[in-house]
């Protein structure tokens, strides 16, 4: 069916922008705030309604969309845009405005030291944002994703880049932009490809035309697209080799740490495999490639995450390891144990930034946790909030990250990849460990921090607030409400998708089954099968697999409350432990402490010869050599010719006499020899 | 009975000769004067041929030049005169303003 | 034959006096000499059975442009040709233009020889035909003159006094009216 109210999802955000991009100045913060928020707030409600609306229909013929108008046609091929809401686009729409709106509202408080056309302008980027990120979801075709795709990588790099009078956020934003568009470029590739393929860019016409294919073996030129489309969303969602720009983003503002690089703008990479599963699914080649990729970005970003001292370094690394988690369960073939991931994580991961963003704006600026510790009791609604986030991303039994992580590692193992399971399960410890100590470290223990005045380290976040008493104060009201509404999100999110094994029958992963398989059924036997590779757990209904999946989840939880043991026994009673470990281990500890050295190797590979091609090949070479000299030359020639013939110009009547008279000679010489 | 080749062999000599004065000569006036011996040549041999090809156009042609000749040996020497009041010089050397 | 030696003396003192006059340092001497070549010239032109064209020659040449030489050497008292050192010299030995003037003189009549070699018919005699009379004829002349020639005729007769004028103008003295 068709809605007219859905294209004023990304609209309204949209006028907010303009509003605030173009009057901000003007605007007292309250309103400019008050405004973005309150568009936010009303997608929102647009979106709660649609979807309302998509639950009233029957499971097969969930699907509302709204066309706006012909974007191109050309020959044969045309291109409207039209906006599709399906059970997919649906939680994503819903994560999105929501936990936008409730990002918008913390920022009101966090961002209030600013002055008001600075307010204006934060504000005017987060709603762009939010708008390009619902265009991206509700796309039904893949240039309007990818307008969507590139709009938030735009938005990405000016809110990373909001205080561009610092040097490192300016860099950070422009390696947040750059190495992204690496991504973007392979993405067009791969469209270009699917669409040499296929004659058609729409996302359902392109999984109807492989639906009706086999399965590729080996790997061919559809696994080439699909290929492509991946590494567009290593770019986008940070995975190996493109996740380099993350960490260093988190010099933005830290509600653009949450809202962007914890649940919306990094998912998309997900969303978009999980919106063309049906073409993922048919070439196992790149799924493999995507699981492993997925598989050793968690390891790797939280073997990394382990020894980062900056409060906003732990969790970024956690992002991309829980991202990596994600794509592990897309490449298995559990689209919705992915996607059920992604949602969950949106709301543990934005309560754990934004609760780091009250920490640092209590202590006027401190990000680094070695300078942190004993926070406990004067924060005391960051400090809980903040502990269920963690318990969340660890894993905790029942809390709303066991029921996604659990069954996304079933999945995993249930597929066959026992392997790629044990990686995602040590990168489950990892995090367990490395989040024990994030909170440890940061409110437990003895105070180790100095009078708020004195430390203001990191980030353009001047603070007004002079004397305290000499302690730190909790949360605004209006950050704390934020917070504990992702709390308590945090533990019920989960409840949706509670697995057969544990009596429940996986709500959300029925509700998203229709979206992974292909739109027409071709035949019984593919929808079945694209049914079960997706949802997960809609058949799985006999005792040997929910015999397994217990036994499984009990090997999960006691991971994640082992993990959390280790920690507290290490950071919480004796420290000297770690310090013993870094040191005896020093060259391990170093290579984790600098990342792998990934930067630098970029660095050294592709930076500096693409620099010293630009500069000296083309600059110098071709530019200023070249063209410059070409230009330069012409007129240097000019010069010189006109140099050497003005000699004719003498002035003696005679000389030209004589040159005339030289003419007549050739001429006549000529004629004669003719 | 002169062959015509003997006219033009005078008239090439003529010629030749007023082209080297107009060369060798620093008196814009003899300059002037090789000038119009090479007009002369050029006559000579005009009416030459107009014997040899019995018309009486060759004639007519040197007629034409002779006046030709006329207008411009004045209009030349007025010229010299309005020069000489200037420079006070016949040397066509001593008018080198337009050198580069 | 008569001919023959009129046509040889004729051209002989022609050439003699064509070339002192560019040999003369008096301008003086130079226009006298000129008139001298000039007489001969006539004398060439009666030989070609063309009385009209010799007579013309002594009126407007030898009498008109001679004379207005003349006026203007003695007008502007033109001295003396700086006796240069290297006037004296020889003039394969003088500098720059004169060695290139001398140089194109010689590649010119080079060249005109050589052509005059290629045309075989020039071996044949002028005034072999019997018109000479004809030739010779002054209404003849007149009668072609004014028929097919007089567009030629009148427009010459503008030139003249385009020239006339000009001459009056640039020999005007500043400030004269």
């Amino acid at each position: 069916m068709t809605s007219p109210l859905i294209a004023l999802i990304p609209l309204l955000p949209l006028a907010g922008f303009v509003v605030n991009s173009t009057m901000g100045k003007r605007l007292p913060k309250s309103v400019s705030g008050g405004l973005a928020s309150l568009v936010m707030l009303a997608s929102f409600a647009i979106a709660a309604l649609t979807v309302w609306q998509l639950a009233g229909l029957a499971p097969d013929e969930r699907l509302i969309t709204q066309t706006l108008y012909r974007w191109m046609s050309s020959g044969e091929f045309t291109l409207d845009v039209t906006l599709l809401v399906d059970p997919l686009s649906a939680v994503m729409l819903l994560v999105v405005t929501g936990i936008g709106s409730l990002i918008h509202i913390y920022s009101t408080a966090y961002m209030h030291d600013e002055v008001d056309s600075e307010f204006a302008r934060y504000f005017s980027y987060l709603n762009l944002f939010a708008a390009f990120m619902l265009v991206l979801v509700l796309g039904s075709s893949l240039p309007v994703l990818f307008v969507g795709w590139e709009g938030v990588g735009l938005c990405s790099y000016l809110l990373i880049g909001f205080w561009f009078k610092k040097k490192s956020a300016a860099d950070a934003g422009k390696k947040a932009f750059i190495v992204n568009r690496i991504g973007d470029y392979a993405f067009l590739l791969g469209m270009f490809a699917l669409f040499a393929m296929f004659g058609t860019l729409e996302m359902r016409g392109i999984a109807s035309a492989v639906a009706a294919r086999p399965v590729e073996t080996g790997f061919g030129v559809l696994s080439l697209a699909t290929l492509l489309l991946f590494i567009g969303a290593t770019g986008k969602s940070a995975q190996i080799p493109l996740y380099v720009w993350l960490p260093d983003a988190m010099e933005g503002p830290t509600p653009v740490s949450a809202l962007i690089h914890a649940a919306t703008m990094v998912t998309a990479g997900v969303y978009m495999i999980g919106r063309n599963a049906v073409l993922f699914s048919h070439t196992p080649e790149t799924m493999q490639i995507v699981a492993v990729v997925g598989a050793a970005t968690a390891l790797m970003a939280g073997s990394i995450g382990l020894v980062q001292n900056d409060i906003k370094r732990v969790l970024a690394y956690s992002t991309v390891s829980q991202l990596g988690l994600m794509f592990l369960a897309m490449g298995v073939g559990a689209f919705g144990a992915g996607i059920f991931h992604l949602y969950t994580h949106a709301f543990f991961k934005a309560c754990l930034f934004l609760g780091s963003g009250a920490v640092i704006h209590a202590l006027h600026g401190e990000q680094d946790i070695r300078n942190m510790g004993g926070l406990k009791k004067y924060l005391p609604v960051t400090y809980w909030t903040f502990v269920i986030g963690s318990l969340a991303l660890a894993g905790f039994p029942f809390l709303a990250g066991f029921f996604s992580k659990d069954e996304l590692l079933f999945e995993t193992f249930a597929e066959g990849h026992q392997i790629l399971w044990a990686v995602g399960a040590l990168a489950s410890l990892l995090t367990a460990i490395y989040m024990g100590r994030l909170v440890f470290l940061t409110f437990h223990g003895e105070r180790r921090h100095d009078a708020p005045a004195a430390a203001d380290a990191h980030g353009g976040h001047g603070h007004g607030h002079g004397a305290h008493g000499g302690h730190p104060h909790d949360a605004p009201p209006a950050m704390a409400l934020v917070l504990i509404v992702l709390a308590i999100g945090s533990v019920g999110a989960g409840y949706v998708g509670i697995p057969a094994a544990l009596g429940g029958h996986n709500a959300l992963g029925a509700w998203l089954a229709p979206s992974f398989a292909p739109p027409v059924a071709a035949g019984r036997a593919v929808a079945g099968e694209a049914a079960a590779e997706a949802g997960g757990e809609a058949e799985a209904h006999d005792e040997e697999h929910i015999a397994l999946e217990r036994t499984l989840m009990s090997v999960s939880s006691a991971i994640a409350i082992g993990g959390i043991l280790v920690a507290a026994f290490v950071w919480l009673q004796r420290r000297e432990i770690a310090a013993n470990m870094a040191r005896s281990f020093a060259p391990l500890h170093r290579l984790l402490l600098n990342k792998y050295y990934v930067d630098e190797l970029y660095e050294a590979t592709i930076v500096q010869p693409v620099q010293a091609v630009s500069r000296d090949g083309l600059w110098r070479g071709v530019d200023v050599g070249v063209i410059d000299g070409a230009v330069n030359g012409v007129g240097a020639i000019v010069n010189a010719s006109a140099g050497v013939l003005r000699r004719l110009q003498t002035g003696s009547v005679r000389a030209y006499a004589g040159s005339l008279f030289i003419g007549v000679v050739l001429m006549l010489g000529y004629y004669l020899w003719r | 009975m002169i062959p015509l080749s003997h006219y033009l062999i005078v008239s090439a000599l003529l010629f030749a000769i007023g082209t080297a004065g107009v060369f060798l000569r620093k008196n814009v006036i003899t300059i002037l004067l090789s000038i119009e011996i090479m007009l002369n040549a050029v006559n000579l041999s005009f009416v030459a041929f107009g014997r040899y090809a019995g018309t009486v156009d060759g004639q007519i042609i040197t007629f034409f030049v002779m006046t030709v000749a006329a207008a411009e040996a004045a209009v030349g020497l007025a010229l010299i005169i309005a020069l000489f009041r200037t420079r006070e010089s016949l040397n066509p050397d001593a008018f080198t303003s337009l050198k580069w | 034959m008569p001919e023959s030696v009129l046509f040889y003396v004729l051209s002989g003192v022609m050439v003699a006096a064509s070339g002192l006059v560019i040999g003369q340092r008096n301008p003086m001497y130079s226009v006298l000499l000129l008139i001298v070549s000039f007489a001969a010239l006539a004398g060439l032109y009666i030989v070609l059975d063309a009385p009209f064209v010799a007579m013309a020659q002594m009126i407007i040449y030898a009498g008109a442009i001679m004379v207005l030489f003349l006026f203007v050497v003695m007008l502007l008292n033109a001295p003396q040709e700086d006796a240069a050192g290297w006037d004296r010299v020889h003039p394969l030995r003088r500098p720059g233009v004169a060695r290139i003037g001398i140089l194109l003189a010689v590649v010119l009549v080079a060249e005109l020889g050589w052509a005059l070699s290629k045309v075989v018919a020039l071996d044949s005699p002028v005034g072999a035909r019997a018109d000479g009379a004809v030739v010779g004829s002054v209404r003849e002349l007149g009668r072609v003159l004014f028929s097919e020639y007089s567009f030629a005729f009148e427009a010459t007769s503008v030139l003249i006094l385009v020239a006339m004028v000009g001459a009056v103008v640039l020999a005007r003295r500043e400030g004269d009216a």
